[in-house]
């Protein structure tokens, strides 16, 4: 008790102001981005389903067109700007179910211990060993197509594993110590001693999750539009616009090129914010 | 010590059987079977298909499908692929070395080059080349291998067109002479494998420097230097060494990021592995196929991180004790 009243929780000792600023920048640009997708149609030079020369086909980068235009003259960047909303939205809502159920699965089985922890640890430790992308696959092999909820709800369902594990672990420390054991005391129920007592302090290995979790599921949604079974035509995420551009990658490079780069700048922000989010709250935990 | 090995062991197994139940209920929850979906002739009468299920056992209940299927996969028997026209086991077993060849050339190179990496950031730690190193390693480890490959695909194959844009050998293979058909197997090696190695390579730069600098505080290297030891030697004797056990069980977790990062790249490069197989299997609704492949990966990663794990028992003296 006494070790823990003395130990404040100092949250910028752990991280230098050169961090500081870097994760500024990460999160202001994502906020940016955010903007831009939700006032696309403001910030959008064109329609991004318009095809205004359909005979002209694909050009390539010009003042016109910044980022070029695909193969049926739809402008790239317009695209990019209108797909940042499915492939943020996705992410955003994907990894939020993620981190409710790898939370509530990882709490409920430290908590309870027993033979109810080894056989759910088991359990994960198999969903641990098929490659994520193999059992999203074979998700969407069996389902046909996948509408964007559907895809949202696979993606969800399948990104949860890494973090049950390490909340468990959280978990099982933190039911040995003092707080939780006077509460139990107190009579407390378990559901209140998981929720009011635990859960706050799991509070930054989730959010160093979630971030992560972000950028793998925007990259994975990425990858299946990529292979055509994520966002189906006439919708558009950044993977699906990459998608356009493969079979001509070496003439019309522009159409992968820009929509991979704004993915890869979306990604490295939120994992600039994980590293930051992990600096910062270092040492809190093992208080 | 034997009994742990035996334990652990045992828990793979077990894990792999979890796995079987995962992927069979996967692909039977889904609504029809191959034969109202996969069989697309309305002339098709309902007789006809129903005999078909019967045959291939799909009118049993549920439970005793999968006794069965449990079964017939544990002598190895992954049923019959309906678009390759061969046992799943076959196509698997053609395809599995060419997989392993650019997974285990990706790890050698990743793992590689990505500890060389961290040792040299840690041995100029706060200079401008361990920020540069940082901020470039960021930038690898947030790329989808798809999407490098696409890059390394454009820079090399296109516009620098040094090397071949796909496949796993030239038509002429066969016809060259034994070192011409080294290179050319090299030559085709290039680019899939360096985009795969390169992304782990990053995640490893960033995992070692890290648990380098973790290493540095702790009693043994301060005696190191005490010593008056070089700085190189203590980094690379003392801290390294000790830095060597959080190497090891990223080992283990790499594995399926590097296996779905191989199903991409061997999308893009035309690599005709497992990856390749998976892709098409899906494509053509090859649903035995689909689940052999899921499995075999899936026993892939396991036999990976039980190795590790028994790597990391020999490396480790404390957790053999344990």
């Amino acid at each position: 008790m006494l070790e823990i009243a003395v130990a404040p929780v100092t949250w910028a000792r752990h991280t230098s102001s050169a961090s500081r600023r870097k994760a500024l920048l990460a999160g202001g640009l994502l906020a940016l981005l955010v903007l831009l997708g939700l006032l696309a149609p403001l910030f959008a030079p064109y329609n991004p389903f318009a095809q205004p020369d359909i005979l002209a086909g694909a050009d390539g980068p010009s003042l016109s067109h910044p980022f070029g235009t695909d193969l049926f003259n739809r402008d790239i960047l317009s695209r990019v700007i209108f797909g940042s909303r499915i492939s943020l939205s996705v992410a955003l809502l994907a990894t939020l179910l993620s981190v409710t159920l790898g939370t509530a699965y990882g709490a409920i089985s430290g908590y309870a211990g027993g033979v109810v922890d080894t056989v759910m640890m088991r359990l994960l430790d198999a969903f641990l060993a098929i490659p994520r992308l193999l059992l999203v696959l074979a998700i969407v092999a069996v389902w046909r197509t996948l509408p964007v909820s559907g895809l949202i709800l696979v993606l969800g369902l399948t990104g949860w594993f890494m973090l049950s594990r390490i909340v468990r672990g959280q978990v099982l420390a933190l039911k040995e110590r003092d707080f939780v054991m006077s509460a139990e005391a107190l009579g407390a129920t378990k559901f209140r001693i998981l929720w009011r007592h635990l859960l706050p302090n799991l509070v930054s290995p989730i959010l160093v999750a979630a971030a992560l979790g972000i950028g793998q599921v925007i990259a994975l949604e990425a990858g299946l539009s990529y292979l055509g079974i994520g966002v189906q035509q006439p919708a558009a995420s950044w993977g699906s616009i990459i998608r356009d551009g493969t079979e001509r990658i070496g003439t019309l490079w522009w159409i992968s090129v820009f929509p991979g780069l704004a993915l890869v700048l979306t990604v490295m922000c939120f994992n600039i914010l994980a590293e930051y989010t992990r600096e910062r709250f270092a040492g809190q935990t093992d208080a | 010590m034997i009994r742990l090995i035996l334990a652990r062991v045992l828990q793979s197994i077990a894990v792999l059987f979890f796995v079987a139940a995962i992927t069979f209920m996967l692909v039977h929850l889904a609504p029809g079977d191959p034969f109202t979906a996969a069989v697309d002739n309305p002339e098709l009468s309902t007789a006809v298909r129903d005999r078909w299920r019967t045959a291939y056992g799909l009118d049993k209940p549920l439970p005793v499908q999968f006794v069965k299927y449990v079964a017939s996969v544990a002598r190895g028997d992954f049923g019959w692929s309906l678009s390759k026209h061969m046992p799943v086991s076959e196509v698997i077993a053609g395809a599995m070395p060419r997989t392993l060849t650019l997974m285990g050339s990706a790890l050698i190179l990743g793992f590689g080059l990505g500890a060389l990496i961290g040792r040299v950031q840690v041995a100029h730690r706060g200079s401008v080349t361990d920020k540069s190193i940082s901020g470039l390693s960021l930038l690898f480890y947030s790329m989808p291998d798809f999407w490098l490959a696409l890059i390394v695909l454009l820079a090399f194959a296109y516009w620098i067109p040094i090397l071949p844009a796909g496949g796993a050998a030239d038509p002429l293979h066969e016809y060259f002479t034994r070192y011409g058909r080294f290179t050319d197997t090299l030559k085709h090696m290039v680019l899939p494998v360096s985009t795969l190695g390169l992304v782990l390579a990053a995640t490893v730069a960033r995992f070692h420097r890290s648990a380098l600098i973790e290493a540095l505080p702790s009693d043994f290297v301060r005696t190191a230097r005490a010593k008056g030891l070089h700085e190189r030697t203590v980094l690379r004797r003392h801290a390294e060494r000790n830095a060597l056990f959080p190497l090891i069980s990223l080992l283990g977790l790499a594995l399926p990021a590097l296996f779905t990062g191989a199903v991409f790249v061997e999308k893009i490069f035309g690599w005709p592995g497992m990856g390749l197989v998976i892709v098409n299997a899906i494509g053509s609704r090859d649903y035995p196929l689909v689940m052999g492949t899921v499995i075999i990966a899936s026993v892939l990663v396991a036999v990976g991180n039980l190795a590790t794990d028994l790597l990391y028992m020999a490396a480790d003296p404390r957790v053999r004790v344990a």
